[in-house]
């Protein structure tokens, strides 16, 4: 199945967008070109597994009011040598939300994600080569997406 | 090309980066009229400070419609800021900005 998708993907590259439009490829096929993605979600959650608790600051509400808007900030700006900051939403499709690498500016990061269901929400934090995690749950009421 | 707000703003040495970028991000599970809204999402972002790469972020397709950054970055007043993004159809978008 995965030879067949990379085969299309490989040969297709703007027939992809085309066929797209024309409603001929399944979303398993589109989503063909985020399996790259996937592979770095499922690395995200084994290095979340690993992780110990962080010393960052995470915050993030604790009833969402719209499931499709949940704004979350990471505030490791205390921490050294921070190379890597993580959104990973253990029950969403694809857990991983962002990876933001960061080569210079402050371990701070504020954006917002869509959560399909009530899910712990884990913000890694890589710093040092040490990957560091703090947890929180966050319930969804209404407006979650994807329903 | 999506519309992108960028607003970089100075005090004290660091500058407070928000950025907001039109952009659907269709996760390509979602039915619209009984049909699949096919994936259309961001993939990829830099932001540079002065010309250096700040920030590298791969994009995962939860995060929410028009999406919200916000970053820190040492710097100062009249500092340029550029951000880029590709999405997952190749189409690219840019904003260049002065820190204020």
């Amino acid at each position: 199945m995965e030879r067949r998708l990379f085969l299309k993907s490989a040969m297709a590259g703007s027939a992809v967008a085309t066929a797209v439009g024309a409603g001929l490829l399944t979303p398993s096929m589109v989503f063909a070109n985020t399996a790259d993605f996937k592979a770095v979600s499922d690395a995200a959650g084994a290095s979340s597994a690993g992780a110990g608790k962080g010393s960052f600051k995470f915050k993030a509400p604790k009833i969402a009011e719209n499931g499709a808007v949940v704004p979350m900030t990471v505030d490791a700006s205390k921490m050294d040598g921070v190379t890597n900051i993580s959104f990973y939403v253990v029950n969403n499709g694809t857990p991983l939300a962002a990876s933001f690498n960061i080569k210079g500016a402050q371990g701070y990061v504020s954006t917002r994600i869509k959560m399909g269901t009530t899910s712990v929400v884990e913000a890694l934090v890589t710093a040092g080569g040490t990957t560091t995690k703090v947890a929180q749950e966050v319930k969804v009421t209404i407006g979650g997406c994807g329903g | 090309m999506s519309k992108i707000k960028l607003k970089p703003k100075a005090r004290k040495g660091v500058i407070g980066i928000k950025a907001l970028i039109k952009h659907p991000m269709e996760t390509g599970l979602r039915k619209s009229k009984g049909k699949i809204v096919p994936a259309n999402h961001i993939t990829h972002m830099t932001v540079s400070h002065n010309g250096n790469v700040v920030v590298d972020a791969d994009i995962g397709s939860s995060i929410s419609k028009d999406p919200y950054f916000k970053f820190n970055v040492a710097g100062a007043k009249g500092d340029t800021i550029e951000l880029k993004y590709k999405d997952n159809k190749g189409k690219t978008g840019s904003a260049t900005a002065k820190s204020k």
